[in-house]
């Protein structure tokens, strides 16, 4: 991954936003941006991350690759859409930050301690493993991901779901040991590499 | 109703506000003959409704009342008031125009005494105060109102409200039997100057103008200072009527955004430059009033870069580069309470103010398409200038969002359009 970002470097010189505008999915509305604000002040998570979207959008233009890159901001996405609604150019925002995110994710320069990074990846490697989530091992995996003992405190916290969940068929004690798979998951993996083929194809990746 | 004579060499002007009075008075000061149907009991349009104008602050009375002398000596113009024009067709040098008449129960003979206002007690919204007040149902439109005649609403035509008013009549001007007409005309050419209205702020869910009291529009505020106006010339809120002290102004409200108007209505920034103006007057040099606007970027377009730079050093006004996001309500104060990211720092705010003016949008008055699909027209559905529109001419802001100047710029350069077409036939007829 590594060498991608390097190549992607060399190939665009200090040339950001044609990078954003060539690899990152909606990447060419950036330019199309008037920098009124509405986005930031609409986003219900702003005060908690690093660069509200207009602010992203004007250190595209202004060449700070690395600062985007590793940001917080495209991870903290929750998709309300309140930005796309009032963005006065209706620029599409929310996928543009996923764009970002998935951008900067796949050249491995994305930030690492994002916990909504670590559960999207988390919930990638359960799903596609077997193609069928494993609710115990997420909900386990979610719960551990900060440290023994808060996982504890978060899985006695969630008990009563948990139970009822299990109560109506939801979740498979023995998921731990052997979860339910899907019929061929073989052919599973098969789908998703060549869909991974042809992305690095289109996008010159290098897996 | 007075006998309505036009020709193919007549110019047929709709809308008298400012943009229609000129091109009218253009018209017929040239010698051309020129009937002016405006929808209103009164000429004045929009221009008749502000307290002032930018840049030299003056009041638009002076003007009006420049204009009105010129129609009372002008034999030429024939004014119909409270007049639609239902239907228009033909082609260039031979329209034919269907008018719809209201009737205004009230004759030439008026003298507006107003003994007839004071004989009613009924009122009706006022839509010069663009309904913040209250009217009598017998009523002047405005003090400088044109023709100088009452009107009496027909909410108490067939009433006793109406009789009284007839009773009190001493020169026999009120005829409540008065029915509503249809003229035909005849028109060697049509100056469409239909004007602007207020884009509906209620629209802009997120500034909630539907639900909070202390937003108001900029056509509204002003309104309010205006001495005979709904708030008798004071800055104060419509929830508590304390002063307004702190005023947050925002551009662009519903301009140059693709969810509402997607053009840019161009005078908002100079009316708001203008209305910091009034805290000064109304409050005074020492007050801590204090006025703070919001804009994307100050646009005051060319020769008014001066006035912008003027408003920036009053210690008064502060300027955010943002536009708000959204506003919420102080429950307890019924203080507006606006959010936002400023694109100076990135910095984000939640500011409180005692009350918030939208710098409204302008859009066309009326839908020109629905009228004729003769005319070419914008995205917006401002009039074109365009080969194709035959003897058709915008004048004013139904061409543009203009300001006051630029108007009457548009409204003598259509006039002129227009007599070039009559002269045409009345040459051709000669020949």
């Amino acid at each position: 991954m590594g060498s991608t970002n390097t190549a992607k470097v060399d190939r665009y010189k200090n040339n950001f936003l044609k990078e954003v505008e060539e690899n990152v999915e909606e990447g060419d509305w950036v330019r199309m941006c008037m920098q009124c604000g509405v986005c930031a002040g609409s986003c219900p998570l702003g005060p908690h991350w690093d660069h509200p979207p207009q602010e992203i959008f004007m250190m595209i233009r202004a060449g700070k690759r690395d600062e985007v890159l590793a940001s917080d901001s495209m991870w903290m996405c929750t998709s309300c859409y309140n930005c796309i609604v009032r963005c006065p150019r209706e620029l599409p925002i929310t996928h543009i930050m996923h764009g970002l995110a998935n951008y900067a994710h796949r050249l491995g320069v994305a930030h690492q301690e994002n916990p909504t990074r670590r559960f999207a990846q988390m919930f990638w490697n359960n799903v596609t493993k077997t193609g069928r989530a494993n609710e115990l091992k997420i909900s386990l995996g979610l719960y551990f991901m900060d440290g023994f003992m808060n996982g504890i405190k978060k899985s006695l916290a969630m008990k009563k779901i948990g139970i009822g969940m299990f109560m109506t068929g939801r979740l498979d004690p023995f998921g731990l040991v052997q979860g339910r798979g899907c019929k061929g998951s073989g052919d599973i993996d098969k789908m998703l590499k060549k869909a991974f083929e042809i992305e690095d194809h289109r996008k010159g990746y290098n897996s | 109703m007075a006998e309505v004579v036009a020709t193919n060499e007549t110019i047929v002007v709709v809308g008298g506000g400012i943009s229609g009075m000129t091109a009218a008075l253009e018209a017929a000061e040239c010698g051309k003959d020129v009937v002016l149907i405006e929808k209103n009991p009164s000429l004045g349009g929009r221009v008749a409704q502000l307290y002032k104008y930018f840049p030299k602050l003056c009041r638009p009375t002076c003007g009006q009342e420049i204009n009105q002398r010129r129609l009372k000596v002008n034999p030429r113009i024939k004014v119909l008031t409270m007049a639609e024009v239902e239907a228009v067709s033909g082609q260039a040098g031979d329209y034919s125009i269907t008018v719809n008449q209201s009737p205004r129960f009230v004759n030439e003979k008026c003298t507006a005494c107003g003994a007839c206002s004071s004989a009613v007690t009924s009122e009706i919204a006022n839509p010069f105060d663009y309904n913040l007040s209250k009217t009598k149902a017998a009523y002047l439109p405005f003090d400088m109102a044109y023709p100088q005649q009452y009107v009496i609403d027909p909410s108490i035509v067939g009433t006793e409200e109406g009789e009284k008013a007839k009773a009190a009549c001493s020169v026999g001007a009120i005829d409540l039997e008065m029915e509503a007409e249809t003229i035909n005309l005849k028109a060697g050419a049509i100056i469409w100057a239909t004007g602007w209205k207020p884009y509906d702020a209620g629209n802009i869910q997120p500034y909630g103008y539907d639900r909070f009291l202390n937003v108001v529009t900029s056509v509204e505020f002003e309104r309010m200072m205006d001495p005979k106006g709904p708030t008798a010339g004071k800055l104060v809120r419509p929830s508590d009527g304390a002063e307004a002290k702190s005023i947050a102004f925002i551009q662009c409200a519903g301009s140059r955004d693709r969810n509402h108007l997607t053009h840019c209505s161009r005078i908002c920034c100079m009316a708001t430059l203008k209305q910091t103006t009034y805290l000064t007057e109304q409050f005074g040099e020492q007050s801590e009033a204090e006025a703070t606007i919001y804009y994307i970027d100050i646009r005051a377009i060319d020769r008014f870069e001066e006035f912008y730079n003027r408003v920036q050093e009053d210690e008064k006004v502060s300027f955010v580069k943002s536009k708000v996001a959204y506003i919420a309500e102080d429950k307890a104060s019924g203080n507006p309470i606006l959010h936002g990211v400023d694109t100076e720092g990135y910095n984000r705010y939640a500011a409180e103010h005692d009350l918030v003016v939208l710098a409204i949008g302008m859009e066309p008055s009326v839908d020109i398409n629905a009228l004729t699909s003769e005319i070419s027209t914008d995205a917006s559905g401002f009039i074109q200038l365009d080969e194709e529109n035959g003897a058709f001419f915008g004048a004013g802001c139904s061409t543009n969002p203009l300001d006051v100047n630029r108007a009457v710029q548009s409204a003598t350069a259509a006039a002129l359009r227009a007599i070039q077409v009559v002269n045409q036939i009345s040459r051709a007829e000669a020949a």
